[in-house]
């Protein structure tokens, strides 16, 4: 089976070696582990908030991506997954993932599935997941699964108290949903249309609601020149990919941006 | 290639010395500044349409008409004109006006204005903002292309049996630009009406200006205007420039860590990198300038913004000195060897005269043997069928 789903993992944890980005390791192979299970092969990106602290203050300050955010966006905007941990910061998610998502144009994770979670110094503020996070993904009309993740210092700490590792547990359950959510919508699901009709790769897309999406394939498809340096997965695995058909003209989108769309002009003057 | 400058107006504090223009004061020099464009040999002068501080710039088409009666050559424009709060009725009176004052040295920019609270003071939401700017320009195109005009839409009082007045000069309106930054409905109202493009260009990467101008050019040739490569694009620009580039930077710098806009943001060496600002020597300016082409292609109108962020008006008039020495000639040489023989130049009152003359004026939406004409013809012999 060549279908690759693509996870988008998004850590905003500051500290090296960060808790945040450890859960976040332990999410994406349970993730890949129940793709696995069911024939996918995810490829992973992953989407370091520290190393990009810079250029999202300067796209905060400026209005326009550049450099590695822009890339960064570029991939989350092609994920057919999203994977956010954040730590905890004053109960509830950091300033910098916050200020990340910020940058996200409104309606473009409109029903992509998404695993929540979030690290803190005590399971006193587990309910963060619910009352910061899930609050914020909603506002993004992506896909919550139910499960949220919340690992706090003491599920690091060894040995569980319950003998029963429940951190895992949990991990291995919101995968599980996550990847169930990605299946789904592969299989293809009349009510999700996530990107309209758009010609990635051009700089142009005619907006004409009676065509349906372009691409036949239940994957989105992915331009690898905007792929950053965290994919970790290789290209080898993914030969449908590298077949996919090139832009038609002026491959000069910007990286960062979301493609145009243009609404023909008489439908414009209709009102 | 028209070069000329483009300036919003704005009433700001020198970072350098605390000291604030009155709005007396920042209103003259907006007029010296425009006679020193002249005295350079420059081509456009536009001022900006604001309601609120720290603007100055209420009323351009007063402004236009001071420096109008002030100059020789110089074309008067607007960076931009309001369309959307601006009844278009009193656009097509003042521009018109304005228009035969000045012999025909006159176009327009229009612009939707981005600041929220500004719209209801006269009556508008900016949640309406792009059904405004469609509207509003496809009454102020009628105005000033049809004698009687009988009308009725959803902003505006309906107009029963209207004749403007006066009527355009020579039957020739104002050339009309739409400009946007990131809106690819207004890049389509271009294209559709035939009329001119121009991208603000300075706050952005140029791979994102290029996707917007690639947007405009392709469905000006679906609308049957010309080829891609004819249609017609402005783009901003923005320098500081001294003979020494490092006194350039040096001078700069505070007013660059200051500005309104991009101020308390990014370098301003990394801003250099991603926007076309250049701070430093003439001929950094005329290398930076002279990419533009190569995401923009052969464009008509080339402004800069030279009167921001504070800059002392004797500095600005210092920096247009130069301007006209090092800069100009060098520009208009290397663009009149660029540009191919089938890429027309910015229209002017006497280039559209001629075209009226020629029967060659676009027509809105395309003739019925464009692109957008056959798929019409096809949509409707379809539906017959």
């Amino acid at each position: 089976m060549t279908a690759a789903p693509t996870i988008a993992v998004v850590t905003a944890g500051l500290s090296q070696p960060s808790s945040t980005a450890l859960l976040a390791d332990r999410l994406v192979e349970a993730a890949r582990a129940a793709l696995r299970a069911a024939g996918a092969e995810p490829r992973v990106v992953r989407i370091d908030l520290r190393g990009l602290a810079h250029g999202i203050a300067d796209h905060l300050t400026m209005g326009f991506p550049s450099g590695e955010l822009a890339r960064s966006l570029d991939a989350l905007r092609e994920a057919d997954a999203i994977v956010a941990v954040t730590p905890t910061f004053k109960a509830g998610y950091s300033g910098l993932f916050k200020s990340f998502w910020d940058l996200v144009p409104d309606g473009e994770f409109d029903g992509v599935p998404a695993l929540l979670a979030a690290t803190g110094g005590t399971a006193r503020h587990s309910l963060m997941i619910d009352t910061a996070l899930r609050p914020l993904f909603a506002y993004l009309k992506a896909d919550a699964v139910p499960t949220g993740v919340f690992a706090a210092t003491d599920d690091f700490g060894g040995a569980d108290p319950d003998g029963d590792d429940s951190l895992q547990r949990r991990i291995d359950r919101a995968a599980g949903e996550l990847a169930a959510r990605v299946l789904w919508r592969a299989v293809g699901s009349p009510t999700t249309s996530p990107a309209g009709v758009t010609a990635r790769g051009s700089a142009l897309a005619v907006d004409e609601s009676s065509r349906g999406r372009h691409d036949e394939s239940p994957w989105r498809e992915h331009d690898d020149s905007s792929r950053s340096r965290h994919d970790e997965s290789s290209h080898g695995n993914a030969p449908d990919h590298d077949a996919a058909p090139k832009p038609p003209r002026r491959p000069s989108r910007p990286e960062g941006l979301p493609p145009l769309r243009v609404t023909p002009f008489e439908r414009l003057l209709q009102g | 290639m028209q070069i000329g400058i483009f300036s919003v107006g704005d009433v700001t504090q020198d970072p350098t010395d605390g000291t604030t223009p009155t709005e007396h004061e920042r209103i003259k020099a907006s007029v010296a500044i425009a006679r020193k464009a002249e005295e350079i040999g420059l081509d456009v002068f536009a001022i900006g349409q604001h309601h609120n501080p720290p603007f100055a710039t209420s009323s351009p088409t007063t402004t236009l008409a001071y420096i109008a009666a002030q100059t020789e050559n110089l074309l008067l424009s607007t960076a931009t004109t309001l369309i959307t709060t601006t009844d278009p009725v009193r656009i097509a009176e003042d521009y018109g006006m304005l228009q035969h004052l000045a012999d025909g040295r006159v176009d327009l920019m229009l612009g939707r204005g981005n600041t929220g609270p500004v719209y209801p003071w006269f009556g508008k939401d900016i949640r309406q903002g792009v059904p405004l700017a469609i509207e509003n320009y496809h009454l102020l195109h009628r105005l000033w292309h049809e004698e009687v005009v009988n009308w009725s839409g959803r902003f505006r009082t309906p107009l029963q049996s209207f004749t403007l007045s006066p009527q355009p000069l020579d039957d020739v309106a104002p050339f009309v630009w739409h400009g946007s930054i990131r809106t690819p409905e207004i890049a389509e109202q271009a294209a559709y009406y035939g009329d001119g493009f121009f991208h603000n260009n300075i706050f952005w990467n140029k791979e994102f200006t290029g996707q917007m101008i690639d947007l405009y050019r392709e469905r000006y040739e679906h609308y049957g205007h010309g080829a891609a490569d004819q249609a017609i694009v402005g783009l901003g620009g923005q320098f500081f420039m001294r003979r020494n580039a490092q006194e350039a930077r040096r001078e700069f710098h505070p007013y660059f860590d200051n500005a309104p806009v991009y101020g308390h943001g990014p370098t301003m060496e990394d801003f250099m990198d991603q926007t076309p600002l250049t701070v430093g020597s003439p001929q950094e300016v005329i290398e930076k300038t002279l990419s533009f082409r190569e995401y923009a292609g052969d464009y008509q109108r080339q402004l800069f913004l030279v009167d921001h962020a504070g800059l002392p008006l004797k500095t600005v008039l210092e920096q247009l000195d130069l301007f006209g020495e090092e800069v100009l000639p060098v520009l208009r040489r290397e663009y009149d060897a660029a540009r191919p023989a089938h890429v027309p130049e910015a229209p002017t009152h006497a280039s559209l005269v001629e075209r009226r003359r020629a029967g060659a004026d676009p027509v809105p939406g395309g003739r019925d043997d464009s692109p957008a004409g056959r798929e019409r013809t096809a949509a409707r012999t379809g539906a017959d069928a």
